[in-house]
């Protein structure tokens, strides 16, 4: 039994300690967004976030994370009310496919949390272990500065208390 | 009386011993040259110079993150202050466009700019002063032949006396011994050709060789292992610990296509070494390959028979998840079984299954600086080689969980007392992320 916190709730998991964070999220928790890609850590599409860092779900053994804040896709919001990052992917229609998407925000959200003005080339360099081989990288970096503008004068105002 | 006799006698010596110094240490400028003087390059020679350029890793140092090929700009952190590479397109204005070919076999071996300035020895010319007259000739016509690039280096950032260039000299008297390479008659052609790229354009002692207080290359420890940008530059030929001999084959391989089934992935500051290797005439790095081969293989070597597990040790699906075997209670132990096992013990083959740890250098060396940055970074795929990959754990796995399992491979696989210092390292590592 290991002790998760997915998108700020404690889960209890049953799967075994060497399951991959991903097998739980989709088999057990029914959290569907992270996908199964290429099982190796190199393609990104089951990228999540944990304690603020963004890492590859399908590497990563539920054991290591006992305690730790996992965030998924779903934690960013939902269908009916999405975050300014899916909101950002909506507007620029940045999916064709769609099955990288998930973890190309994942990555994208912990990139402007840690830095609200990251630069284009940041944002480039961030995403460089993310494949999408539909090919709509330029309206994914797109919907990323969007997220960007939209999410910064709130990081600030909060900042800054005005 | 006597006291102020003494004492101009020491102030004459003294101002004699400046004035002799600052002699020693003065180097005069070489007069500028009309860019416009070149004729056509001659193809041939430029090629070659390329090719030997490669050699000497020009561009790895010449060249900032994301910008042009030899414009400089690049920030060296050394132990002494950051030091920032220079242009050396032929720019008339920010790189050498002005320097004759005379200014230009000074720089490269005795490591003086056109205008008599010394150059620090980040800049590997304790190595290039073995570069023959030909080789240096190809070198100068291939840089001549590059697009000008109009850019400046940041200046550099090192404290006083050090950013006084003058003191360069006394760094220069201590350390470098200016002598072209001498072939040896007792050795063959190919041998003597290998050991004048490896002591000379190929620097690889500058990595592979421990370095003293001073900054420069320990001469009676070369290849005894050194470092380089955090990572563990191993040690050598008959210093070497990894648990396979290299032998000539391995090594042919390991430099031409940056890696091994049975030495690993070149990583690090290597990885740039073999990349461009990977582009110089293979007979080159062949040569160089015979010559390292020749420096003799380290005691305690070839555990292959040993193997208690590796790829194929464990049933795997028909997914890409092994099975892993069961998990031990101790920290490290388990982290292993959990994370590592099921590429390091599954039966997928390299470059996508894991390499076998019992024959991993990074748990046999003295320092467990490779092993750290292996485990936070992994091994990033490089272009469209067939190298082995492997994704990082550094933002899954905290400090402590990095250590104990750097711990137990250490004890398991390598059989090895732990690494001093450990815990350091591994928060050292991270910083320099």
């Amino acid at each position: 039994m290991t002790t998760l916190i997915i998108n700020g709730e404690s889960r209890s998991v049953e799967a075994s300690p060497d399951t991959p964070l991903l097998y739980v999220l989709r088999d057990e928790l029914g959290l569907n967004a992270a996908k199964y890609g290429c099982g190796l850590g190199q393609c990104g599409a089951c990228t999540v976030i944990v304690d603020g860092k963004a890492v590859f779900s399908c590497v990563t053994p539920v054991t290591v994370l006992e305690g730790r804040a996992v965030t998924t896709l779903e934690g960013l919001g939902s269908h009916d009310a999405p975050g300014p990052m899916q909101l950002a992917f909506i507007a620029e229609q940045a999916a064709q496919c769609g099955y990288c998407i998930p973890g190309m925000m994942m990555r994208a959200q912990a990139l402007l949390n840690r830095d609200p003005h990251a630069t284009d080339e940041a944002i480039r360099a961030e995403l460089q272990p993310h494949l999408c081989r539909c090919g709509t990288h330029m309206r994914i970096l797109r919907a990323i500065r969007r997220a960007a503008d939209e999410m910064r004068p709130k990081a600030e105002e909060a900042g800054t208390g005005r | 009386m006597r006291l102020r006799f003494v004492l101009l006698v020491l102030i004459a010596i003294g101002a004699l011993g400046g004035t002799a110094a600052l002699l020693y240490a003065w180097e005069s400028p070489i007069p500028p040259i009309d860019p416009r003087s070149f004729g056509a390059p001659d193809r041939a020679l430029v090629r070659r110079g390329a090719s030997l350029a490669l050699i000497g890793d020009c561009a790895t140092c010449h060249t900032a993150p994301g910008g042009v090929p030899y414009a400089g700009g690049l920030a060296m952190p050394t132990p002494f202050g950051t030091i920032y590479s220079t242009n050396i397109t032929p720019d008339p204005e920010t790189g050498i466009g002005r320097w004759s070919m005379q200014a230009f076999i000074r720089a490269l071996r005795s490591g003086v700019d056109r205008e008599g300035r010394h150059l620090y020895p980040a800049f590997p010319y304790d190595h290039f002063t073995r570069v023959s007259d030909d080789d240096a000739r190809a070198l100068y016509a291939f840089f001549m032949s590059i697009d000008p690039v109009n850019s400046s280096a940041p200046s550099n950032a090192l404290p006083f006396p050090l950013n006084v260039r003058l003191t360069l000299a006394g760094w220069k008297l201590l350390f470098l011994r200016q002598a072209r390479f001498v072939a040896d008659p007792s050795r063959d052609e190919r041998w003597n050709r290998g050991k004048y790229l490896v002591d000379g354009l190929g620097h690889c002692g500058a990595c592979h060789s421990p370095r003293n207080l001073l900054g420069a290359e320990k001469a009676s420890a070369e290849f005894e292992g050194g470092e380089a940008e955090g990572w563990r530059a191993y040690a050598l030929g008959r210093y070497s610990q990894s648990p396979v001999a290299w032998d000539e084959a391995a090594l042919t391989d390991y430099l031409a296509h940056g890696s091994h089934p049975l030495h690993g992935t070149a990583q690090g500051p290597m990885a740039n070494v073999v990349d461009n290797l990977a582009q110089v005439d293979p007979a080159d790095v062949s040569a160089m390959a015979y010559y390292l081969a020749s420096l003799g293989k380290g005691e305690g070597q070839n555990k292959s028979e040993r193997a208690p597990s590796g790829p194929g040790h464990l049933p795997q699906a028909a997914g890409t998840q092994a099975a892993t075997p069961s998990i031990p209670s101790d920290g490290g132990g388990a982290i292993y079984a959990t994370v590592c096992a099921s590429c390091h013990e599954g039966d997928r083959p390299l470059p996508l299954g894991g390499a076998r740890l019992d024959l991993s250098t990074a748990l046999t060396d003295d320092t467990p600086a490779n092993l750290i940055n292996l485990v936070m970074k992994g091994i990033p795929a490089a272009g469209a080689s067939a190298r082995p990959i492997m994704p990082g754990f550094g933002d899954v796995l905290g400090d402590r969980q990095i250590s104990d399992l750097a711990n137990y491979l250490r004890s398991r696989f390598a059989g090895r007392i732990p690494w001093g210092g450990l815990a350091k390292a591994v928060v050292e590592a991270r910083g320099g992320r």
